[in-house]
């Protein structure tokens, strides 16, 4: 039997929506546990991405010093990283905040000029993450290997690629069940 | 009229020798990819998604007319190649995001995007500024989802006579605008008959109201109308 495939899930700058989305594979997770490990995800407990990783499935969009770090350590240690859902694939709803200016101008407008009560920036170095002056997609930083679209996208969408990718095929990105937007 | 002879894909037609490239292709049963083309409006070429090559040199299908012994290609790999670089450079050039847009589901930017096969847009995306006028009383506009085809400038104009739509600016800054620049919903000359709506591609223009994937526009209705116009003379 071949050796179980050592999978990754990460959150970025998203909603979860994406990780929901993966639960909603609901008994196929079942025998999907069957062919892989799970060694990093939010819904298990690990801190530090580990080295070795087969198939990284990244949800979210670059939005903060921290999600740039991992974007960079996920893909040195991962043999394939998916951009899962559109946050990941285009900024989507993260990167709505791009036209506002770069970050400082960002947080002036949301937190005093239209927050409620006004006035206070969350600063809090070492705990609040830094954000960066523009969100990207994670293929604007690091080389990606497959795309998933849909905000968020289908479970049979994300069951489609996880088979093919354990299967060794690539995955078909063809057609509106594997690519369409929103 | 005259007829001409063509080849496309190196198969021999027959066109009226005032068809289109694009029509004489879909009489023939090829299928080019528009956007701002539509049927019962006047042909412009703005989107460029349409090029086919004859005698290896590009054209636009939908404003060039055919002429004797073309030798026409519609779908060449470096073609495919253009329109998903088209498309991809609309997606970055203003803020779509289809997960919160009217139209998602029933846009036709979007549809493209599946049928080039666009999984991802390798350009930078521009994020430009663009504001939202909300100004009419039945109908929006969100400059975030224009690709500037014009369609709603040639319904109003063409097909309900009044011409409250244009283009102004140039390159990156190019936005419809109503009237003399001024807020839709203080344009003298829109008699909100709702063309321009029927014609837009995309979520760009929508009735008040609408929310997420809500917005269906219906694009045909404009060649139904010229046409029964044109039957009762
Ligand atoms: S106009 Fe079309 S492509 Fe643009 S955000 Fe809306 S659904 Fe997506
Ligand atoms: S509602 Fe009718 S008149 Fe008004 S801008 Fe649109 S097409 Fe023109
Ligand atoms: S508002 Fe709609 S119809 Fe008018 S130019 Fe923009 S996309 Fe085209
Ligand atoms: S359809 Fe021909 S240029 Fe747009």
């Amino acid at each position: 039997m071949n050796p179980k495939l050592r999978l990754a899930t990460v959150w970025l700058g998203g909603c979860s929506g994406c990780h929901m989305s993966l639960l909603d594979l609901d008994e196929w997770l079942i025998d999907l546990a069957a062919h892989v490990d799970l060694v990093y995800s939010p819904i298990a407990d690990t801190k530090i991405f580990p080295a070795g990783v087969d198939l990284a499935l990244v949800e979210g969009a670059i939005a903060n010093d921290e999600h740039l770090e991992l974007v960079h350590t996920i893909r040195k240690q991962s043999r394939i990283l998916v951009s899962l859902g559109d946050c990941a694939v285009t900024g989507n709803v993260t990167a709505l905040r791009n036209p506002l200016g770069a970050a400082a101008p960002t947080l002036q407008q949301i937190y005093v000029d239209h927050g409620d009560p006004r006035g206070i920036i969350p600063a809090e170095p070492g705990i609040v993450p830094v954000l960066l002056d523009t969100v990207v997609p994670v293929h604007a930083v690091v080389p990606v290997d497959h795309f998933l679209p849909g905000c968020p996208p289908p479970a049979p969408r994300i069951r489609a690629l996880l088979e093919a990718l354990l299967e060794g095929r690539t995955p078909d990105a063809q057609g509106p069940e594997m690519l369409r937007f929103g | 009229m005259a007829a001409k002879t063509l080849l496309i894909n190196g198969t021999m037609v027959s066109a009226r020798e005032d068809e289109t490239i694009l029509e004489a292709a879909r009489d023939a049963g090829v299928k080019i990819p528009t956007l701002c083309h539509l049927d019962g409006l006047s042909d412009v070429g703005a989107c460029r998604l349409c090029l086919v090559e004859v005698g290896g040199r590009l054209r636009p299908a939908c404003t060039t007319t055919v002429s004797e012994g073309m030798d026409i290609r519609t779908h060449t790999d470096a073609l495919k190649a253009y329109r998903r670089q088209i498309i991809e450079l609309l997606f970055a050039e203003r803020g779509h995001v289809c997960a919160v847009c009217v139209a998602s589901g029933h846009c036709e930017l979007q549809d493209m995007a599946v049928a080039l096969g666009m999984d991802h847009v390798r350009y930078e995306y521009l994020a430009p500024t663009c504001t939202v006028d909300i100004s009419h009383e039945r109908f929006g506009l969100d400059h975030n989802r224009c690709i500037l085809c014009s369609r709603c400038v040639r319904a109003c104009d063409e097909v309900e006579g009044v011409h409250t739509w244009d283009v102004a600016g140039r390159g990156t800054s190019a936005r419809v605008i109503t009237d003399m620049n001024q807020p839709w919903g203080e344009s003298e000359t829109c008699t909100a008959c709702g063309k321009c709506l029927l014609a837009c591609p995309t979520g760009a223009l929508f009735k008040r109201g609408a929310t997420v994937a809500e917005m269906e526009h219906s694009p045909a209705r404009i060649a139904m109308i010229v046409e029964s116009r044109r039957v009762r003379g």
